[in-house]
């Protein structure tokens, strides 16, 4: 009984703890290039200072926060209506839809991301069906852009918010629509004041499987972006490969980990409230 | 405004295949408490939500107070609905539950107070406004809903089995609690049911339905004492169906049967044996095997208390008027 129980805390300590306590170490250690590997072990926090004082890290946050919130944004536009319309369709088709909006994850992300590349380039599928169509002579090159960034991003990671979106929605009693409107609510209000607050679980959660992991994004802004976006996965990527300095990349690391944690301890709360409710 | 407050014309509604309703006609006067009674599958509940807007009608109109309703959507019309399943809104109080109508039309707060609070008077749940539906016993939620649908003085108010999902003992004080509202605001109520005692006990008219159709309609003592076919006789009630001439029937109820050891003195009489009883304190119901035909079922009231009149096995005759009968044809 026991070994069961120390079994996950096990696992955590070992996969979680330690490897969390050496990025926390590396952070406060100083960079020196010449040794291998490339620090010095320490109590310094001139990665903290650095990365708080200089305009490009807090443009890379600012930047990744603002590309999250934007994606999240259209990922819950497009997405509500998607589970609202898996929810209202009937039993039978609803496991076919749900498999259409899950297919994607059946292709490793990396060539979906890569396929998206293709699709983007100068002389890629897109460009070249506009040339071909005549509907534009020159089309400018999305690949590179901050448009293709959240183009990716949206992409992504859009199943991860209908999924909770359609959890919600599918709970609800559709009889309460039915009293909204029998009490003289026009469709615009009785959703308004039933569907939407009755859906906001599921709007907060997906809301944050879909930010949480943008901000840190790192794949997406480095294959589709180009090198005019900064965001602060990639940073952390170039700190640590690129410019051999580890104690800033795990800095990075530990401000991303802080920045994160409250919106984690949101969705936990609001997953825990849930779960008293039913 | 006189004439009907609801009038249905040759309304039909399929969904599918299958006919829900089949073509109805039916006239409900104000102030009426009607009650559309029949099995599951019988059409009143397609009926009920034609009213309510929730669902079109494939043929036919509705009329509620002169108006026609076709295509007017449930939110204009002058209909309010009590839920089967309540379908109170769990994210309010009961106090924004019963105010919600008064909010969409654009009331005043203060005047939304003050009739939220009239309509928890009126049901009795005065002080419980700040209560969320899940804080709240099954009784005290169906008393709910029925101040939100009263609380807009609605032309009419729909009832859904108002007290399908009540336990016994709470039934029987909220079908009187139904009936006083009813009487006390002279509203017109229109309910749907699959029990008959609910109907009977209830309703000032009532039609029974059976597959989309309206078999009979009347008041609760003619549907009881005159029912138009053998559906009805044995649906409403309990009825010894006997044969007496090729499509021609007579429905006899139990209680007007007399049960006697020698020959009574009424019109008709026949011998046979007692081969059931069953013994409900005040009244006992025999079953009697009138010699290898029919085994007819009669209720007598047990005003002695001193001894059982019968027993098992006793030869017995039975007897009935001329009149306790009604004859049918179908």
């Amino acid at each position: 009984m026991r070994l069961v129980i120390a079994l996950p805390y096990l696992w955590l300590v070992v996969f979680f703890l330690l490897p969390l306590g050496l990025v926390l170490g590396l952070s406060l250690a100083t960079n020196a290039p010449d040794l291998a590997p490339p620090v010095e072990l320490g109590l310094s926090f001139a990665s903290f200072k650095l990365l708080f004082t200089d305009d490009l890290y807090l443009a890379a946050w600012l930047s990744s926060l603002r590309i999250a919130a934007t994606s999240t944004l259209v990922c819950l536009l497009l997405g509500y209506p998607m589970a609202y319309a898996i929810a209202r369709a009937t039993p039978p088709r609803r496991p076919l839809l749900l498999m259409l909006v899950i297919l994607p994850f059946w292709t490793s992300f990396l060539i979906r991301v890569y396929a998206w590349m293709g699709l983007l380039a100068e002389n890629g599928i897109l460009n070249q069906f506009l040339r071909w169509s005549g509907l534009m002579s020159d089309p400018g090159t999305i690949l590179g852009t901050e448009w293709a960034i959240h183009l990716g991003i949206v992409y992504a990671y859009l199943p991860f918010m209908v999924l909770p979106l359609y959890t919600a929605l599918e709970k609800l009693d559709w009889s309460l629509l039915e009293a909204a409107s029998d009490l003289g609510a026009r469709p615009l209000p009785a959703f308004l004041t039933v569907t939407l607050p009755l859906s906001l679980p599921g709007i907060v959660a997906g809301c944050l499987l879909v930010f949480i992991p943008a901000v840190g994004e790192f794949v997406i802004p480095d294959l589709l972006g180009g090198t005019r976006t900064l965001m602060i996965g990639k940073v952390l990527w170039d700190e640590f490969f690129t410019n051999s300095d580890w104690p800033l990349a795990s800095a990075v690391a530990i401000c991303l980990l802080i920045l994160l944690v409250g919106p984690i301890l949101l969705f936990q709360r609001q997953q825990q409230r849930s779960l008293e409710r039913t | 405004m006189s004439g009907p407050i609801v009038k249905i014309d040759g309304v039909a509604k399929s969904f599918g295949a299958v006919q829900a309703v089949a073509g109805v006609d039916l006239e409900i006067a104000r102030g009426e408490l009607f009650a559309l009674l029949g099995g599951s599958g019988c059409g009143k509940t397609t009926l009920l939500r034609m009213l309510a807007g929730f669902e079109t009608p494939d043929s036919g109109r509705i009329v509620i107070d002169g108006q026609d309703m076709t295509g007017v959507p449930p939110h204009l019309r002058p209909v309010n609905m009590m839920f089967q399943s309540y379908a109170l809104f769990p994210h309010l109080d009961v106090a924004n539950n019963v105010g919600y109508g008064l909010k969409r039309e654009g009331v005043a707060k203060t005047e939304i107070a003050e009739r939220v609070a009239a309509a928890l008077a009126l049901v009795k749940l005065d002080g419980l406004g700040a209560r969320r539906p899940a804080q709240l016993s099954g009784g005290q939620r169906q008393r709910v809903a029925l101040a939100r649908a009263l609380v807009k003085r609605p032309k009419l108010l729909l009832l859904d089995e108002p007290l399908a999902a009540l336990d016994r003992k709470l039934r029987e004080g909220t079908r009187f609690e139904l009936v006083r509202l009813q009487e006390q605001l002279e509203l017109t109520f229109v309910m749907v049911t699959h029990d008959q005692e609910e109907a009977m006990g209830m309703a000032s008219r009532l039609a029974v339905m059976k597959d989309g159709r309206i078999v009979q309609t009347g008041t609760p003592h003619d549907v009881y004492e005159r029912p138009a076919t053998r559906f009805v006789a044995d649906f409403i009630g309990v009825a010894n169906i006997l044969q007496t001439a090729p499509r021609r029937w007579l429905a006899l109820r139990p209680e007007k049967i007399v049960l006697a050891a020698n020959r009574p003195a009424t019109a008709h009489a026949a011998t046979g044996k007692i081969v059931d009883i069953a013994y409900e304190g005040d009244r006992s119901l025999y079953r009697v095997a009138i010699g290898n035909g029919p085994v007819m079922l009669v209720a007598q009231m047990n005003t002695e208390r001193v001894r059982e009149s019968h027993r098992r096995g006793d030869a017995v005759w039975l007897g009935w008027s001329d009149d306790a009968g009604q004859p049918l044809e179908e």
